[in-house]
C-alpha cells in the first residue's frame, strides 16, 4: 500500500486507533497489534504526566515497546488556551510534539468548536507543534487549518462515538477534493464498511475507538477494520467504476453502428 | 428557556405523583421503544411501578448504551471526610447539629496523612465531604484544602455546604473540578420537617446552588436525591427535571447522578414505607442511562457487595471504594462519628479485582490539573 506521509513520519498503515473505553491496557495493545495500525491517540487526562511516563503508564509504556506512535490529545479542554497547555503538557510528558487537537466544550454531543480549534492550531504550529486538527466537517474551516500550518485535518463522520458512519459524507468530500494535506476521517466511523467507504472516496486514513473497543472481540474487529481501511484505499487508487441511477448495458446496443 | 421554579414548583410534585403511579404497561412499552431521545415522561414510564416488570429490557438497553459511550470501564474514587462539624439539624443525618458526637475538623497535616495513605491505594480523583459549618469550614478552608491535595490528585470533588457565585468561582479556580449537591427531597413540605434548623432548611437557595455553579464555570455538577426521605419515584423525577434543565441551560458542564440510600445513622428513625429494594434502585440507574447516554452515575459503599458487583454493568460509571465516612477514617481515628454506614466495605484492592474479573478496567485518572487554568 502506498504510504502515508505526515510531518516527518511515514505510516504503512492507514488505521489510527483510539485507546480508550477497552476492558483492560492488554486488550487495548493486543487489538493495536492485531490491527497493523502504527499510531494510537490517547487522551492526556487518561495518563500519568510525570516525566517517565514512557515507561512508567500502564497504557503508555506497553504502546511504546510496541514501537507504536503516540497521539496524545487534548480531550478535555474547552477553549484554546487550555488545549493549548494540554498539548505542551504531553509535549513534556510523552516526548513528542504531535497534538491531536481536540476542543468540545459541549458536553451532550462532543462536537468540536471551529473558532477555539482555529485558535490553538494557529499557536501549536507556532510553538513547532505538529498538528491533527478534530473538526466538523466544514470545508472552509479545513482550508483555514491547512493554511495555517496543520500536517493534516480530521473531520468528523458523524457524531463522537455515535457508529453512524459517514453521515458528513457530502462535506468530506468537498474536503478531500480541496485538501492539499492528509485527510482523516475522526469520529462516528461505527463499522468496517464506514471506513471503507471514507477510504473510498479518498481519505488519507480513518481513526476509529469506540467501534473497536466496544466490539465483543475487540481484537477481531481490529483486524476487520485494517481490511476495511485497505480495501477502501484499494479501490479509491484503483478508480472505482461510476454509478448511474439508470441501468447502463454491460456491451453497447449501438455496436452494430459502428 | 425554562424557568426553575416553573419546572419544580408548589404544583409539581402533586402532577408527577398523580403521574408516576398511573402509569399503564402500554405507556412503558411505548418509552422503551424509544429510538431517539427520552422525553421526562418516558422517564417517569419507565421508573414507574408497571416498569419494574421490565427490568430486563430496561437493563440490557442500559448496558448497551453505557459501553458504546463509556466503554468497560468504571472510574474510581474515595471520599475524604475532612469535617464532621455541622450546624444544621437534618433529621436523618449522623452529623445532625442536635447529635451530641465528637466533632472533628483536620488540620492541614491530618489533611496531608489521609492524602498520602489514599494515595498509596491507588486514587487519583477524590471527593472532599465536610458537614456545614460556616465558620470552621468555609470557602477558605476548603480552598486551603483543595490546595494541599493537588499535588496527589488529578480530580477533586467536593461536598460541602452551597456557596454563593463568588465563592464557587474562587474554588473553580483554585482547581475543584466538581461540587456535588443533593437536594435529598425535591419535596417542598417534607423538605422543611427533615430540614429544621440551620442555612440547609432554606429548600430555595438550595435548589439554585446548581445554577451557581454552572454560571461559576465548573467543570462537574453532581445531582441527587435521598432515596428515602420522600417517594422515590416522585423524587427522582424532580432530579430528572432538575438535570434536564441544567443540561440545556449548561451545554459545557458534566453531570452526574448519586443514589444515596437511606441507611441507618446514630439515632436517625427509618420509615420502611419509602424503602426501595434493589429492582427499583436498578430500575432507576438504567432509566437514568436511558435519558441521557453521556450522564455519570455513580455507586457509593452504602450499597451491599452482590449489588455493586453488578450493577456497573447497567449504567454506573464511578464507584467509590474502601471507604470511611468519618474525618480522619482512614489513618487517625477508628470507623465511628460517621455519617451513614458503609455496607460494603472491602479494600480498594478487592474492587479492583472484582471490576478486572468481570471484564472491566478500573480507570484511576481521567482528568487533569492543566484544564484548571481560568
Amino acid at each position: 500500500m502506498h504510504p502515508l506521509i505526515i510531518a516527518d513520519h511515514t505510516f504503512h498503515n492507514r488505521l489510527i486507533l483510539g485507546s480508550g473505553k477497552y476492558a483492560s491496557a492488554e486488550l487495548m495493545i493486543a487489538s493495536v497489534l492485531a490491527s497493523g495500525s502504527e499510531m494510537v491517540t490517547i487522551a492526556l487526562k487518561r495518563i500519568v504526566t510525570q516525566q517517565d511516563a514512557i515507561t512508567s503508564d500502564h497504557l503508555i509504556a506497553p504502546l511504546v515497546r510496541a514501537g507504536v506512535k503516540l497521539l496524545p490529545n487534548t480531550s478535555g479542554a474547552r477553549t484554546a488556551k487550555e488545549a493549548v497547555l494540554a498539548a505542551e503538557l504531553a509535549r513534556q510528558a510523552l516526548q513528542t510534539n504531535w497534538i491531536k487537537l481536540e476542543i468540545h466544550p459541549d458536553q451532550n454531543y462532543l462536537l468540536p468548536d471551529p473558532i477555539e480549534t482555529l485558535i490553538a492550531a494557529e499557536e501549536l504550529v507556532k510553538k513547532g507543534f505538529v498538528v491533527l486538527p478534530y473538526v466538523h466537517a466544514d470545508p472552509p474551516l479545513c482550508k483555514r487549518l491547512e493554511n495555517c500550518g496543520c500536517a493534516v485535518v480530521m473531520p468528523l463522520a458523524s457524531p463522537i462515538g455515535s457508529n453512524k458512519g459517514m453521515q458528513m459524507r457530502d462535506m468530506i468530500a468537498i474536503i478531500i477534493e480541496q485538501s492539499n494535506i492528509p485527510v482523516i476521517i475522526d469520529a462516528g466511523i461505527g463499522k468496517p464498511s464506514h471506513a471503507t467507504e471514507a477510504m473510498e472516496i479518498g481519505a488519507s486514513a480513518v481513526l476509529v475507538n469506540t467501534a473497536v473497543a466496544t466490539a465483543n472481540d475487540p481484537i477481531e474487529m481490529g483486524k476487520a477494520f485494517d481490511m476495511a481501511v485497505k480495501a477502501g484505499f484499494i479501490a479509491n487508487s484503483a478508480g472505482p467504476a461510476i454509478s448511474y441511477s439508470n441501468a447502463q448495458a454491460s456491451s453497447p446496443l449501438t455496436e452494430f453502428l459502428m | 428557556m425554562i424557568n426553575l421554579n416553573d419546572l419544580i414548583s408548589k404544583n409539581s410534585w402533586a402532577y408527577w405523583e398523580d403521574y408516576v403511579h398511573n402509569v399503564s404497561r402500554h405507556d412503558v412499552e411505548t418509552s422503551l421503544n424509544i429510538t431517539g431521545k427520552h422525553s421526562i415522561q418516558d422517564f417517569a414510564n419507565l421508573i414507574s411501578a408497571s416498569g419494574e416488570q421490565f427490568i430486563n429490557n430496561l437493563a440490557a438497553a442500559a448496558n448497551q448504551k453505557t459501553i458504546q459511550r463509556f466503554g468497560r470501564t468504571v472510574q474510581l474514587y474515595a471520599p475524604m471526610y475532612l469535617s464532621n462539624e455541622c450546624q444544621n439539624i437534618c433529621t436523618y443525618c449522623g452529623f445532625s447539629f442536635d447529635h451530641k458526637i465528637q466533632r472533628k475538623t483536620l488540620t492541614d497535616s491530618e489533611i496531608i496523612q489521609e492524602a498520602e495513605f489514599l494515595k498509596l491505594q491507588g486514587f487519583d480523583h477524590i471527593l472532599l465531604v465536610t458537614g456545614e459549618a460556616n465558620k470552621t469550614v468555609g470557602t477558605n478552608y476548603i480552598a486551603n484544602a483543595v490546595k494541599l491535595l493537588q499535588p496527589y490528585f488529578s480530580q477533586i470533588a467536593i461536598e460541602i455546604q452551597p456557596l454563593n457565585t463568588d465563592e464557587y468561582k474562587l474554588l473553580v479556580a483554585s482547581g475543584v473540578h466538581t461540587v456535588l449537591v443533593y437536594q435529598e427531597t425535591y419535596n417542598r413540605n417534607t423538605y422543611k420537617e427533615y430540614h429544621t434548623k440551620g442555612k440547609k432548611s432554606n429548600y430555595q437557595y438550595r435548589l439554585e446552588t446548581a445554577d451557581r455553579l454552572g454560571e461559576a464555570g465548573i467543570h462537574k455538577i453532581g445531582l441527587g436525591a435521598l432515596l428515602g426521605l420522600d417517594d422515590w419515584r416522585v423524587d427522582s423525577i424532580h432530579c430528572a427535571l432538575h438535570f434536564l434543565y441544567l443540561r440545556q441551560k449548561f451545554p459545557s458542564v458534566k453531570f452526574s447522578i448519586s443514589f444515596p440510600r437511606l441507611r441507618p445513622a446514630v439515632g436517625v428513625k427509618h420509615d420502611e414505607n419509602k424503602f426501595m429494594t434493589d429492582v427499583q434502585l436498578a430500575q432507576l440507574i438504567a432509566t437514568y442511562r436511558l435519558l441521557d447516554i453521556n450522564l455519570e452515575l455513580s455507586i457509593s459503599t452504602r450499597e451491599a457487595k452482590k449489588f455493586r458487583d453488578n450493577i456497573f454493568k447497567l449504567g454506573i460509571t464511578s464507584m467509590s471504594a474502601g471507604s470511611k465516612t468519618n474525618p480522619g477514617g482512614y489513618t487517625l481515628l477508628e470507623q465511628e462519628l460517621e455519617q451513614f454506614e458503609i455496607d460494603d466495605d472491602r479494600s480498594v484492592q478487592e474492587i479492583y479485582d472484582m471490576l478486572t474479573i468481570a471484564g472491566y478496567e478500573p480507570v484511576w485518572k481521567d482528568w487533569d490539573q492543566i484544564f484548571h487554568i481560568n
